[in-house]
């Protein structure tokens, strides 16, 4: 009977069509295996002398107790896993697998930000007025003068060279190491509220008894009912997605191969989505990128490409890697054509370039997903667009993504977290609340290069996002800066102080 | 900068510090923070590499000579103090505070002849008190890059260092430097306003 009530949670466990059978299985095995143990002991020692027989019936009744009760247990568990994945799967999975949703998680968000709110004001009226720091968390902590050099130097064209120029670019330099507009943008944006998060908390002083109830309620809540939750979600998400596309890769080409392949994408990311607590908001759907097409989006987290995927399907770029992502990578291309990248043939250009001049070619094949900044950032600010991706042509439909901090901070500071410790924070947080605009397509004109192009691009999105427009490349994270943005300001202060005629062509 | 979730940061040897620069507490709980962004590998000192990285200061034509002036003697790390002290020269001079200055203590930091003396070092590249024609040079070469023949910024330089030389010889000192800028309103030129 154990055996068998083994057998059949094992099995149940396997297919999830079947948990719900599972469940009625292991409940009548339980009873059965009840009713035959009370009647199996006194039934096995019929008709023996009194004394004898007690003292065996006791020792087989008190091991068949213990035996008893740690089935009971072990049922009482099975049962709980049982309900917990039934409820999963009919709340969860087989919504998202018809993109549907059931107004959980809106009821959840609306409890949020009531709760949120509440909070905010009972930290605004426990804090005293000098102490609050800061009002708008963009504006900058020194007070600047942003005069170009001409004015800067006070002088006109062509005026000579004085000693006091070293004051303007002593000040302007000392300025830059105060406080410069692009290290900041490599790590986590500073809320103008506390949002009951500990990793949020920089200045924090006890307000009151209620507040820290709260949060000590958040903290259970988060890690104790919400991230049990949302790991499974994921686990189930990404086995689907390895499982699907495997399966649908065995099928030949045809359009029932493409339509499977869609459905099983959409839904693992439908999955993933919601073991995030997602809250996405789409607009303008009517510019969604259509086939043949390049996709050029803002770069702040890899949930970025889950947030993007959830709505349309994509063909993504990007390097092959070793490990979890490298077998996600290779079962996603069985089913539909992405462009994976050996780490060698990342350096060569004209290779990358060709690649995806073919991809696109193809009117037939997705549109390809792209990220021109090349790296992770804080999501308050659009940096350098590398102007590869707009050298391919085609057409480029931008798309600017806006997460909201309030709710859970999603930037991946890769220097300081790696993937998984990230994916925990992740799905620690509130939820992942974010706003995707769709934009009109957009091609290259004439006389205009891949540079202006890029540019023209980046300035659509950042607008389009409410996002600061940097001209700075996101490889200052980790590199220097090129010497050729210093060569340009030297060529400006050069013309004042020599003038026009008797310039150098040595410059480029 | 960043959530890193500290409440009641100590600064080390914060006191001594907020005395010798003037800075309030906020203003210097500001900078200590900024130090801390900018050690990237969390050595507790910066090296060159790390302020080289600010994308800003490495396109700044003094560039490498503000640089320079946060490792005096030739030392290839700086501590926060040594940091606060060399920003110290940029707080914006208090006018009530120059007046109740007691004498007998060394002028602070952001005194006019501490900005004077700040900006003069940028020029005088191995620190001997004077600005010789030949430094002059240098630091204009460092300014202009490729973009000046070596004719023009010679006659650059000579003009310069005879406008500014009084006594012949061939070099601008601190006092011939001080008295050529006395007209110039250093307090205002040379102030970095901290807002919070």
């Amino acid at each position: 009977m154990k055996e068998r009530l083994g057998r059949v949670e094992h099995s149940g466990r396997g297919t999830e069509a079947n948990r719900g059978e599972c469940r009625e299985a292991a409940a009548a095995a339980a009873l059965t295996f009840r009713g035959l143990g009370l009647r199996s002991a006194p039934a096995a020692l019929p008709g023996l002398p009194g004394d004898r027989a007690t003292s065996r019936s006791d020792l087989h009744r008190g091991s068949l107790e213990r035996v008893r009760r740690a089935m009971d247990g072990a049922d009482l568990a099975g049962k709980i896993l049982s309900t917990w994945l039934t409820l999963v799967l009919g709340l969860i999975l087989l919504p998202s697998a018809f993109g549907v949703s059931l107004g959980i998680s809106e009821i959840y968000m609306k409890i949020l930000v009531k709760t949120l709110e509440w909070a905010t004001i009972r930290i605004e009226k426990g804090t005293p007025k000098e102490s609050v720091l800061k009002n708008s968390a963009s504006v900058g902590i020194i007070q600047r003068d942003e005069s170009p050099m001409e004015k800067g130097l006070s002088g006109l064209r062509g005026r000579d060279f004085e000693l006091s120029d070293v004051f303007y670019f002593s000040k302007k330099g000392l300025e830059a190491i105060v406080e410069d507009e692009v290290t900041q943008r490599f790590s986590s944006e500073e809320l103008v509220s506390w949002n009951l998060l500990t990793r949020t908390n920089i200045n924090f002083q006890y307000i009151s008894l209620r507040l820290t109830m709260v949060w000590v309620l958040g903290v259970l809540v988060r890690y104790c009912v919400l991230l049990p939750l949302r790991v499974t979600l994921a686990f189930i998400g990404i086995s689907l997605l390895v499982i699907g596309t495997t399966l649908v890769g065995q099928l030949p080409d045809s359009s029932l191969k493409n339509w499977l392949s869609e459905l099983v994408h959409l839904t693992c990311c439908r999955i993933c989505v919601r073991s995030l607590s997602g809250t996405i908001h789409y607009h303008n759907k009517q510019y969604r990128p259509q086939k043949g097409g390049i996709c050029v989006a803002n770069h702040t987290s890899p949930i970025d490409v889950l947030i993007l995927t959830t709505d349309g399907c994509y063909a993504m770029v990007g390097q092959v890697h070793g490990g979890l992502m490298g077998i996600i990578q290779r079962a996603m291309v069985k089913a539909c054509p992405h462009v994976w990248f050996e780490r060698s043939e990342m350096k060569d250009r004209h290779l990358v370039t060709k690649r995806l001049k073919e991809h696109i070619a193809d009117k037939k094949k997705l549109p390809i997903l792209i990220f021109p900044e090349g790296t992770c950032i804080n999501n308050t600010s659009v940096m350098m667009f590398k102007k590869g991706s707009f050298e391919i042509g085609g057409t480029i439909h931008p798309v600017a993504i806006k997460y909201n901090p309030q709710f859970g901070d999603a930037f991946w500071n890769s220097s300081k977290y790696n993937m998984v410790s990230y994916l925990l924070r992740m799905m620690t947080s509130w939820a992942i609340v974010c706003d995707v605009w769709y934009m009109p397509p957009m091609t290259r004109e004439e006389g205009e290069d891949a540079v202006q192009f890029a540019n023209r691009v980046k300035s659509a999105i950042a607008v389009q996002g409410g996002l600061t427009e940097l001209p700075w490349d996101g490889g200052l994270k980790r590199g220097k800066v090129k010497d050729t943005f210093k060569e340009e300001q030297q060529k400006n202060y050069s013309k004042m102080i020599v003038g026009n005629g008797s310039l150098n062509s040595e410059s480029d | 900068m960043g959530s890193s979730g500290s409440h009641a940061t100590v600064i080390p040897d914060g006191d001594s510090i907020r005395r010798e620069t003037g800075f309030s507490q906020a203003s210097l709980l500001r900078l200590y923070h900024r130090f801390r962004a900018l050690d990237r590998n969390k050595k507790g000192y910066l090296s060159r590499m790390d302020l080289q990285q600010i994308g800003a200061l490495a396109v700044n034509p003094l560039g490498d000579r503000i640089i320079d002036s946060f490792f005096p003697d030739g030392s290839q790390r700086v501590d926060f103090s040594g940091f606060v002290r060399v920003l110290a020269h940029f707080r914006p001079v208090d006018e009530e505070e120059a007046g109740i200055r007691d004498p007998k203590q060394p002028e602070p930091l952001n005194s006019r002849m501490n900005k004077l003396r700040f900006a003069f070092q940028l020029y005088d590249l191995d620190r001997d008190g004077k600005i010789s024609r030949h430094e002059m040079l240098q630091v204009l070469r460092l300014m202009v890059g490729v973009q000046v023949t070596e004719e023009q910024l010679e006659s650059i330089a000579d003009r310069t260092v005879q406008e500014a030389d009084e006594d012949g010889d061939g070099a601008v000192s601190f006092l011939e430097f001080t008295k050529s800028l006395e007209k110039m309103n250093i307090e205002q030129k040379m102030s970095i306003r901290i807002l919070k």
